[in-house]
């Protein structure tokens, strides 16, 4: 199962070939559930383009009047600084837990050891426990170490709990690479690091590419250790969106035009490169 | 090289559940002034905190939230198998732009469950949204109350719960006992459907009697979750999608033409070729789902407010009775309720995801 095999051309199936009626249906309804899928963009995007006062709930779907992006240029002051902190604690947090995922994942795949076997499915729980269930020592031990509330002690945080998933890719992944070509370079006289930088880590790109995706959305989405973690001078933008949003008496133009600034980044990702998306969506589910 | 990890994951994985679980038998938080201490003192109290959480007076709020995880999973779970299953195989019909159907599908995955959630609480206003949708097209408006209802259905008394735990135990220990009896395993399926059928004499007989309170409480599904079901299912049907389009893609084509020519017709070949041939992925999909839904938070956070008794879950309760009321017993021990939970799910798939791999 890989994303691979999402797209291969010609290989689905008609339903009743020549039926026009069935075809017909079929279309109707992917047209309704794009409608589905849609509906809500298209109610974002008119209402953090309309004049506030121009936001009434009955007339909530209608297009804008006049077209008003002062919305994004107040959402981005407010929010800049936030956007940020997301940025400064995704792009850290993805390369150190990748890099480690890597490292992981190829011990794993090519360096057997006793107590592999334990190790292993001990390491992938790590990344399906609910963090409630480690929240509160791990409060404790950041203030202890001084780093509550600041940004590092949240990078922390999601480069440890992101290593399950980003070992479990990186063995997946270097798993399919034959040992023999590791052999070879035994012979030339590769050692353990030798061999990951001269064999491993060039084939690796396609990896590193799945794996900074899926950890980048997961950090940049995350909100439980965010909201716990940081101060407000630290929030990542999903906090800050909830705030915005949960306040009461908001005019919905800022909340809006707020959720499409926290949403670029991601979508990008997801059209850009959805590719990879989908196949460390397929590795999330343990089998690679 | 793989120690640095090792370690790390021992510490914050399993050193920091076993301190939650060490706090969640402690009276911590009980004495405000000793709640935000550097070093609190901690007494061992033993499982009070679970007896309250289960059986005291005031914690009716967390056995409310059980069921609201409950109904919430059972119906996530559906929208999401069901919903992505047609749309895995309407996509499977040789569409045109099937690559632009399967991206805008997809495409809410990518979002964060906060940007889900303020979004969707904009779309159920109760006098704008989706209320307002049908009089583009016409037709009167709805006056659905979406999120501020605090309506609850389909009630019953909490007492019954264990009668209802042991019920469906066993139910679970039948349904593996004929399955082992066919497997021929009949040793183990006799003393299955030995226990099974105590069980569920207890559940008719005994079950009934027992009381955790000393009055009836009701609790029920909470229509108020309607919507955040459906923004959950908007944005995780995608990934359903995914999984059954790539099942669906591994299937030879060879075995579908053999189907077609013995007569079966499409949907036919549908019923009894393909679909029985999508169980695992099903299986896998409902866990990975199941664990997200038994997790969920900031969804509900940016919908409802953290706030909101009425659409509360306990992964929620749980973050404000810690970091808001700062009793961190009563929270630890909301999390391990949380962990086990979600452990009985994730604990045999994983074994038996791992165990056809082994030598690798």
């Amino acid at each position: 199962m890989s994303a691979d095999s999402l797209s291969v051309a010609g290989r689905g199936r008609s339903w009743g070939r020549g039926r026009g009626r069935w075809r017909w249906m079929v279309y109707l309804l992917l047209l309704l559930a794009t409608v589905f899928y849609l509906l809500p963009v298209y109610l974002v995007l008119v209402t953090a383009l309309k004049e506030p006062a121009a936001i009434t709930l009955a007339d909530s779907w209608r297009l804008p009047q006049t077209w008003n992006w002062g919305s994004f240029a107040i959402a981005w002051e407010a929010f800049s600084p936030k956007l940020r902190n997301s940025l400064v604690l995704t792009i850290s947090a993805t390369v150190l837990s990748a890099l480690m995922g890597s490292m992981n994942g190829y011990i794993l795949s090519k360096w057997r050891f006793p107590g592999a076997n334990v190790v292993f499915p001990l390491m992938l729980f790590g990344m399906f426990i609910p963090y409630q269930a480690i929240l509160i020592p791990l409060f404790q031990f950041l203030r202890d170490i001084g780093l509550y509330g600041d940004l590092s002690g949240l990078i922390l945080a999601h480069v440890v709990y992101g290593l399950p998933i980003t070992t479990l890719i990186f063995r997946n992944f270097y798993a399919e690479i034959p040992d023999e070509m590791l052999d070879a370079a035994k012979i030339d006289g590769a050692g353990f690091f030798g061999i990951y930088v001269r064999i491993l880590f060039p084939l690796s790109i396609s990896g590193f590419v799945v794996v900074i995706i899926w950890q980048f959305t997961q950090v940049w989405n995350e909100f439980l250790f965010a909201v716990t973690l940081t101060r407000q001078s630290t929030q990542p933008i999903t906090v800050a969106l909830a705030n915005l949003a949960g306040g009461e008496a908001v005019n919905w133009n800022l909340p809006m035009a707020g959720s499409i600034l926290a949403a670029i980044p991601t979508l990008l990702i997801y059209i850009v490169l959805g590719r990879y998306f989908i196949r460390g969506l397929l590795a999330g589910s343990v089998k690679g | 090289m793989l120690l640095p990890s090792i370690v790390l994951l021992a510490v914050f994985v399993y050193g920091f559940i076993g301190r939650t679980a060490w706090v969640s038998l402690s009276n911590w938080g009980a004495d405000p002034a000793q709640a935000l201490a550097l070093n609190p003192k901690l007494e061992f109290i033993g499982f009070e905190n679970y007896r309250k959480l289960f059986t005291g007076i005031i914690d009716v709020r967390f056995r409310q939230d059980l069921v609201n995880t409950f109904f919430f999973t059972i119906f996530f779970l559906v929208g999401c198998l069901g919903l992505g299953l047609g749309l895995a195989i309407l996509l499977d019909q040789k569409v045109r732009f099937e690559g632009l159907f399967r991206t805008i599908f997809l495409f809410p995955f990518a979002l964060a469950f906060i940007v889900t959630g303020t979004v969707w609480r904009w779309m159920l206003q109760p006098r704008g949204g989706v209320n307002v949708l049908p009089e583009l097209i016409g037709l009167p408006k709805l006056d659905l109350p979406w999120l501020s209802t605090r309506q609850q259905i389909w009630q019953f008394d909490w007492n019954h719960i264990p009668a209802f735990l042991a019920a469906a135990a066993a139910l679970t220990l039948l349904i593996l006992a004929i399955r082992g009896w066919r497997e021929a395993r009949k040793g183990r399926a006799a003393a299955q459907a030995v226990v099974g059928i105590g069980l569920g004499a207890w559940a008719l007989v005994g079950g009934r009697d027992v009381a955790l309170l000393p009055y009836q409480e009701m609790h029920g599904f909470n229509i108020a979750f309607i919507g955040i079901i459906i923004a959950a299912v908007w944005q995780m049907s995608g990934y359903t999608m995914a999984l059954y389009l790539a099942g669906l893609r591994g299937v030879p084509e060879e075995l579908h033409e053999a189907a077609r020519v013995d007569g079966a017709s499409e949907p036919q070949v549908y019923r009894h070729v393909i679909l029985p041939l999508l169980g695992p992925i099903t299986l896998s999909a409902m866990i990975i789902l199941g664990h997200i839904s038994l997790k969920i938070f900031d969804l509900i956070w940016a919908m409802a407010g953290a706030d909101n008794a009425t659409t509360d879950v306990p992964a929620l309760l749980m973050y404000l009775r810690s970091f808001r009321a700062n009793r961190f017993a009563e929270g630890a021990a909301i999390a391990m309720v949380l962990l086990v939970m979600v452990a009985t799910v994730i604990v045999p798939y994983l074994r038996s995801s791992l165990k056809g791999e082994v030598r690798r």
